[in-house]
C-alpha cells in the first residue's frame, strides 16, 4: 500500500553504499567500499536525539509527533532528553519571548555539536501571529542559527516529520571536512542577552549605545525610536 | 494615607470616544442596582459608593477599597474574588480598576470598581489580605498599568522581568512595531507593498530603548528582586553559622530553579523553591515566560480577530475558549446564536473536554515517573478526537470554529456519524480501560493520596475553581452555577469529591469526562432535530460593531473558570480585552499547597493543577 | 481493599492487552477484507484499537477537506484569470495582517482594475485561520493542503509567498476541495439560470412593447438588460461567462467537474497535484 514517494530519506546514503568498480565481482555481495561521509552522516542522522523542550502550543504538536501515531522513534531519533548536554537537535517548538530568550540561547550553547536547530512553527521562525507583540521575539534566527523552518500555526505533525526528512537530507550533505566542530577552537559561543528596559543583544551592545546616544541628543530622531517612559 | 484618598473626577460620561467618531457619544446606561449594592450603599453611604456606567457600582473612596472588600466577603457573603482586573480610560484620566467577586453557590457576579489617576498617584490599597486569590491579579495590574497596591505581600512584576520599560497595557504606550492604534490596518491594502516589520523600525527588530540608555553599562538583575524576598535573613558565611536542625545535622537553606526549562514544569513556567534537605520551605512562581502580549494585541484587533487569537490562549482547549469569547460579544451584540450552532457548540466543548483531559492525566502520571506509558495511551485516544475536529473545524487544535451568532461551518452527516461512534464506543472504553490501569495502582495511590491538600475554605479564597475546586467539595460548575449556551437543557451532575488532594484530582477528572460523555450523547441525540444548515444567525459578516457597553462573560472549560471582561466603546474591536484564566489565577495556590512537602511531590501538584502555560502568562 | 499488588497487575494487565492487541487486530484483515481500505485510513478509524502508527513518509493520513494550512490564489484555467479582484477583503479579516495587497491601476486613467498586481503571504506570520477564504466573495482564496512546506536558512525570502508562488489552477481547488467546488458549481449554475430567467423576462417584456410600438432592439436589450453579476458568481468577469450557455451552466468553466462527488477525504494531497509545477516545498 506504500505509495512511491522520491523522497525516500535514505537516498542519499544508499547512493554511496552501491557497489564501487573496484571491488571484484565475485566479492560483490561481500565488500562494500564507501565513503567516510556516508557512514559517518548515516549513523548520525538515524540517532538524532531532540530535546525535550516546548515553549508553547506547537510543543502539543510536537508531543503528537513523538507519540504513537506518528513515532519519531520510527526515524530513530529514539527519545526527548530534557538536558541540552545529551541532545543533538534543539525543536524550537512556538512562541519565543524576550523573557525566555537567554535560557534558549544558554541551552543552545550548552548542546554539544554537532548541534541543530529546527524552528517549528510560524512564531519560532518569524514572530508567528504574535510578531506585534512587546514581549516576543521576531524569529529565534535574531538569536541561534537555525537549519529549518517550518511554518504553520501549528505544523501538522507530519509537517514537523517533513521538516525532520529535510533536516537529515542536509545532514547527508555535509561532510567530515568541512564541518566546523572539527575545528580548532570550535563554534562559537552566543552571548546570553540581557533583560534591561528591553531586551538587549549583547552583540550589538555598542551600536545600541552609539546610537541611543545620537538619538538622545536629537529628539526627532526619538521620535522613530518610541517612548520609553517610566 | 492621605495620598491614596485623591479621587479623580468623576464624570458621568465615563466612555471614551475614539477619534475618528467622536462625534457619536455613545449612549451611557448606568449600572442598575442590585439588592447587593443597595446594601453596600447602605453601610457605606451613598457618595461612597454610586453606581457605576454599565455595570456595578463605583467606590469614590479609594481608601475604602479593602473596607468594601471585607463587607462583600464577610457581610454579603461573596467568598470569592473571580476577577480582578484595570481599564485605562485615557481620555478622561483615570485608571479604573474593576473587581468581581462572586457566591459560590451560583449566580451572576457583583462587580465594584475603584478609579485612580493615570499619574504617579495611581496607587490603591491592596485586597490581597482578605481575598488572597487577588495576588497575582493585583500584580499583573501593577506590571501592566502601573498601579501600586499598598500593603501588597509581594508587589513585583509578574508577566515582565524587572527593569522592563513602562507599563505596556496603557493606551499610550506603544510597542515597537507599533504600526496604528486599531486593525486593519492601512498599508495592507490597497497599496500593500510588503514592508517587515523590521524594515520599519530603528532597531531592525522588536526592541526599543529609553533615550540615551546604553547596554555596556547596564547591570540589572532581573532575579534580584526574587531572590531577596526568599532570603530573608542574611546568607550564612561559613560552617559555623549554618544551624543544627531538629535531627541534629548541620543542614543550610538550598535555593533551587525548576524550570523554565524542565519537563515537568508542563511549559516554560519556573519555581524558585527553598529547599530544606527535601522539604520544600518557600516556593516562589515566575511567570511571563510566554507572555505573548494576548490582551494588547486583542485591543488592537477587530471583534472577529480575536476568534483565532482566543484558540492559542489554552491550546489544548481551543474551542472552549472560543466559546467563552463568542458568548461575550453576543452578549455585548444581543445576538442569539441558532439552535444548531448552539449543539455544535456544545459537542465541540464538550470533545474539547475530554481530550483536555485525556492529556492532563497522562501527563500527571508522566510526572509521576509512569514515563510516556499512561501519556502515550491517551495521546492515542486523543487523536481520534482530533481527527474529528480536523474533519469539522479544519485545525487540529486552532480550530477557529465559533463565529458571533454561529459556527464557521456545519457538520456532515458522516462527521457526527464518525462523533457517535467515538461517544457511543471508543471513549466509554477508553476511559474505563483509563481507570483500570491507574485508579487501583498501589504506587499512584501512595504518591497521590494526601498530597497537595488544600482544603475547600482555602481553595474559595485563592479563587481556585475548576477540577481543583471540585475536587476539595465544593460544589461549583459554572455550567449549572451561572448557565451558559444551553446547558440547562441537559441532564448531567457535576462530579464532587472530597479529598482535596492529587489523587482527587486525578480522579475528577475522569468522573468529568463520563459527564461529558452524557452531555454528548444527548446533544448528540437532539441535534437531528435542528435544521442542517442553520449555523449562523444574522448575515455573516466580517464587520462587526458592539454597542458600547462592558460585559464579564465566563464558561466553564476544562481547566476552570474562563472569564472574558469585555470593554467596547461602541467600534469595531475591543476597548479593554482581558482574560480571567483559570489556570493563571490556580497558580496563586501552589505555594500553599507545595511548603512542608518534598520537592518530589512539587512536581505532582504542579500536574495536578493542569495549567497551560498560554493561558497563565497570555 | 484489595490484596497489595493487585492494582498494579490489573494495570500490567492493560499494556499486555495493548501489546497483544498490536498484533491480532491485523488479523482482522487478512483474506478478504485485505486491501479494501488503505492502511492510513484503517488506523485512523476509531473502531481500530490495534496499532495506529501511520508510516509517514511512505503513507499518508487523508487529509480533511476542510484543512487549512497555508491560503492560495484560485486562477480559472479556462480564461487564464486570477479570480482575485484584489478587493482587500482578506487583508481587512486577517487577524496577524500577514496579507498585503497592491492593486493594479489603470496606467491611464489611474482607476483601480479588478486584479491585484502583488499579492504576499508572510507565512511566517500566517496562523492558518482561514478567515481569508471564509469571506472571499469571490471564491479565489482558498486554503491549501500541502503540509509540507521547510525552508531551508533563508525564511524572509522563501517562507514570504508571492503571487506567482501563491497562484494556483482552479482544477487543484477543485480536486482538493470537491465538496466546494460542487457548491461553487451550484451556485454558479444558479446564478446563470436566474441571468437567464431575467434576460427571457426582458426579452418577453420588450417583445411585447415591441409589439405594442411596433418598433423592437431585442438584441441589444437582451444584452444590455441582463443583470450584472453579482459579486459571488466567481469569475463571472470572464468573457465567456456573458454568453448565457442554455442550460449547461458549467459550460463556460469546463475543468474536470468532480462528478460524483470522489471520496472527500482520500487523495493524499502531495501526491494528487500534477497538474501544477510550482510550489515545491522550499527546502527540496
Amino acid at each position: 500500500m506504500a505509495d512511491t514517494e522520491t523522497t525516500q530519506p535514505g537516498d542519499g546514503t544508499g547512493d554511496a553504499i552501491q557497489n564501487d568498480p573496484r571491488v571484484p565481482p565475485e566479492l560483490d555481495r561481500n565488500v562494500f567500499i564507501t565513503t567516510l561521509d556516508a557512514v559517518y552522516n548515516w549513523g548520525r542522522k538515524r540517532s538524532m536525539w531532540p530535546m525535550l523542550f516546548g515553549l508553547a502550543c506547537c510543543a502539543i504538536e510536537m508531543i503528537c509527533t513523538a507519540a504513537a501515531r506518528f513515532d519519531l522513534a520510527r526515524f530513530g531519533w529514539e527519545l526527548m532528553r530534557p538536558s541540552p548536554r545529551q541532545a543533538d537537535l534543539m525543536i524550537v517548538s512556538g512562541t519565543v519571548t524576550k523573557k525566555m530568550v537567554p535560557q534558549i540561547v544558554r541551552l543552545y550553547n550548552q548542546m554539544p555539536e554537532p548541534r541543530y536547530v529546527v524552528s517549528m512553527g510560524a512564531c519560532a521562525t518569524g514572530g508567528g501571529p504574535f510578531k506585534e507583540g512587546y514581549n516576543v521575539v521576531s524569529g529565534i534566527d535574531k538569536f541561534i542559527p537555525v537549519d529549518i523552518y517550518i511554518p504553520g500555526c501549528p505544523p501538522r505533525p507530519e509537517s514537523l516529520l517533513h521538516g525532520f526528512i529535510k533536516l537529515q537530507e542536509m545532514i547527508d550533505r555535509q561532510s567530515v571536512r568541512t564541518v566546523p566542530w572539527y575545528r580548532p577552537g570550535g563554534s562559537d559561543v552566543i552571548p546570553v542577552p540581557l533583560l534591561g528596559p528591553d531586551i538587549i543583544d549583547v552583540r550589538r551592545a555598542s551600536e545600541i549605545a552609539e546610537r541611543n546616544k545620537v538619538m538622545a541628543e536629537s529628539p526627532a530622531l526619538a521620535e522613530g525610536n518610541a517612548q520609553g517612559q517610566a | 494615607m492621605a495620598d491614596v484618598t485623591t479621587t479623580p473626577p468623576l464624570t458621568p460620561a465615563a466612555r471614551p470616544a475614539r477619534p475618528e467618531r467622536a462625534e457619536k457619544k455613545p449612549v451611557i446606561s448606568m449600572a442598575t442596582l442590585t439588592p447587593e449594592m443597595v446594601a453596600m450603599q447602605q453601610h457605606f453611604g451613598e457618595p461612597v459608593i454610586q453606581p457605576a456606567p454599565f455595570e456595578g457600582v463605583l467606590i469614590t473612596d479609594t481608601s475604602k477599597v479593602p473596607d468594601v472588600a471585607l463587607f462583600v466577603r464577610d457581610e454579603l457573603h461573596l467568598e470569592m474574588m473571580t476577577n480582578v482586573t484595570c481599564v485605562d480610560y485615557i481620555k478622561e484620566g483615570y485608571l479604573e480598576v474593576v473587581y468581581h467577586a462572586q457566591h459560590i453557590t451560583g449566580g451572576a457576579p457583583l462587580c465594584f470598581k475603584a478609579r485612580v489617576p493615570r499619574d504617579e498617584r495611581a496607587v490603591l490599597p491592596s485586597i490581597t489580605p482578605y481575598y488572597p486569590g487577588a495576588e497575582f491579579q493585583e500584580r499583573e495590574i501593577y506590571d501592566l498599568y502601573g498601579v501600586r497596591f499598598t500593603n501588597h505581600p509581594d508587589l513585583r512584576r509578574i508577566l515582565l522581568w524587572e527593569g522592563f520599560a513602562g507599563h505596556p497595557m496603557r493606551k499610550d504606550w506603544h510597542e515597537a512595531y507599533y504600526e496604528q492604534e486599531n486593525k486593519p490596518y492601512d498599508s495592507r491594502w490597497p497599496a500593500g507593498h510588503h514592508k517587515l516589520a523590521e524594515e520599519r523600525v530603528p532597531w531592525g527588530d522588536n526592541v526599543q530603548y529609553p533615550p540615551g540608555f546604553d547596554p555596556t553599562a547596564y547591570h540589572g538583575n532581573p532575579d534580584e528582586g526574587l531572590y531577596n524576598t526568599m532570603m530573608s535573613e542574611a546568607p550564612t558565611g561559613g560552617a559555623a553559622d549554618i544551624p543544627f536542625s531538629e535531627t541534629g545535622i548541620r543542614t543550610d537553606e538550598l535555593i533551587v530553579n525548576m524550570g523554565p526549562q524542565h519537563p515537568s514544569t508542563h511549559g516554560v513556567l519556573r519555581m524558585v523553591v527553598k529547599l530544606d534537605g527535601e522539604t520544600i520551605t518557600d516556593l516562589k512562581l515566575v511567570l511571563g515566560y510566554l507572555h505573548r502580549n494576548h490582551e494588547q494585541i486583542a485591543e488592537r484587533n477587530t471583534w472577529l480577530h480575536n476568534i483565532p487569537f482566543t484558540d492559542r490562549l489554552d491550546y489544548l482547549c481551543g474551542m472552549a475558549n472560543e466559546m467563552g469569547y463568542v458568548i461575550g460579544v453576543e452578549r455585548l451584540m444581543k445576538l442569539q446564536p441558532t439552535e444548531r450552532a448552539e449543539y455544535l457548540r456544545v459537542i465541540m466543548a464538550e470533545l474539547t473536554r475530554i481530550q483536555s483531559h485525556f492529556w492532563s492525566i497522562g501527563f500527571l502520571l508522566n510526572d509521576l515517573g509512569a514515563f510516556y506509558t499512561p501519556a502515550l495511551y491517551f495521546i492515542t485516544e486523543r487523536e481520534f478526537i482530533l481527527d474529528v475536529f480536523d474533519q469539522v473545524t479544519g485545525s487540529r487544535m486552532m480550530n477557529n470554529y465559533m463565529r458571533f451568532g454561529g459556527v464557521a461551518r456545519d457538520i456532515l452527516p458522516e462527521q457526527l456519524a464518525r462523533i457517535r461512534l467515538l461517544v457511543n464506543e471508543r471513549l466509554p472504553r477508553a476511559i474505563d480501560e483509563l481507570e483500570r490501569l491507574l485508579s487501583d495502582n498501589e504506587i499512584l495511590r501512595a504518591r497521590t493520596i494526601g498530597v497537595g491538600y488544600m482544603s475547600a475554605e482555602r481553595n474559595i479564597a485563592y479563587s481556585v475553581t475548576g477540577p481543583l475546586l471540585r475536587a476539595s467539595g465544593v460544589h461549583y460548575d459554572i455550567r449549572r452555577a451561572d448557565p451558559y449556551s444551553i446547558y440547562n437543557r441537559f441532564n448531567f451532575d457535576i462530579p464532587v469529591l472530597y479529598g482535596g488532594d492529587v489523587f482527587d484530582r486525578y480522579r475528577i477528572r475522569i468522573l468529568e469526562m463520563r459527564q461529558s460523555l452524557r452531555i454528548l450523547e444527548q446533544a448528540l441525540a437532539q441535534i437531528d432535530q435542528t435544521k442542517p444548515g442553520d449555523i449562523q444567525a444574522g448575515r455573516k459578516a466580517y464587520i462587526h460593531r458592539a454597542p458600547a457597553g462592558e460585559v464579564y462573560s465566563r464558561v466553564e472549560t476544562p481547566k476552570g473558570e474562563l472569564g472574558f471582561f469585555l470593554v467596547s466603546d461602541g467600534g469595531q474591536n475591543a476597548y479593554r480585552y482581558h482574560v480571567r484564566s483559570s489556570s493563571f489565577i490556580n497558580l496563586g495556590a501552589v505555594k500553599e499547597m507545595t511548603v512542608g512537602q518534598k520537592v518530589a511531590d512539587a512536581v505532582i501538584i504542579l500536574g495536578s493543577l493542569d495549567i497551560v502555560l498560554g493561558e497563565v502568562d497570555r | 481493599m484489595n490484596l497489595p499488588g493487585t492494582g498494579i497487575l490489573k494495570g500490567l494487565g492493560v499494556t499486555l492487552k495493548h501489546f497483544i492487541v498490536t498484533y491480532t487486530e491485523d488479523f482482522k484483515y487478512i483474506g478478504k477484507k485485505a486491501g479494501v481500505e488503505p492502511r492510513p485510513l484503517r488506523r485512523s478509524n476509531p473502531s481500530n484499537h490495534g496499532i495506529v502508527t501511520v508510516q509517514y513518509p511512505d503513507e499518508h493520513l487523508p487529509v480533511p477537506e476542510n484543512f487549512r494550512y497555508i491560503p492560495f490564489l484560485v486562477r480559472d484555467s479556462a480564461t487564464g484569470e486570477d479570480r482575485c479582484t484584489s478587493c482587500g477583503i482578506c487583508a481587512k479579516v486577517c487577524p496577524p495582517q500577514c496579507i498585503w495587497i497592491v492593486r493594479t491601476e489603470d496606467p491611464v486613467t489611474h482607476r483601480p482594475v479588478p486584479a491585484p498586481k502583488e499579492f504576499y503571504i508572510d507565512t511566517t506570520v500566517c496562523m492558518n485561520c482561514g478567515f481569508c477564504a471564509e469571506f472571499c466573495p469571490f471564491d479565489a482564496i482558498k486554503m491549501d493542503h500541502k503540509y509540507e512546506i521547510t525552508s531551508e536558512h533563508n525564511r524572509s525570502q522563501e517562507l514570504l509567498f508571492d503571487k506567482d508562488r501563491l497562484t494556483m489552477p482552479d482544477t487543484y481547488h477543485a480536486s482538493i476541495h470537491p465538496l466546494d467546488w460542487a457548491r461553487e458549481l451550484q451556485e454558479k449554475a444558479a446564478e446563470e439560470a436566474k441571468k437567464k430567467a431575467a434576460a427571457e423576462a426582458k426579452a418577453a417584456a420588450d417583445a411585447r412593447k415591441a409589439a405594442a410600438s411596433a418598433a423592437s432592439k431585442p438584441a441589444s436589450a437582451t444584452a444590455g438588460g441582463a443583470k450584472p453579476a453579482p459579486p459571488a458568481a466567481g469569475g463571472a468577469k470572464s468573457p465567456a461567462g456573458q454568453q448565457s450557455a442554455p442550460n449547461v451552466p458549467s459550460k463556460p468553466p469546463a475543468q474536470p467537474p468532480p462528478a460524483a462527488k470522489p471520496p472527500a477525504q482520500q487523495a493524499p494531497p502531495p501526491a494528487t497535484s500534477p497538474q501544477d509545477p510550482p510550489k515545491p516545498s522550499a527546502g527540496s
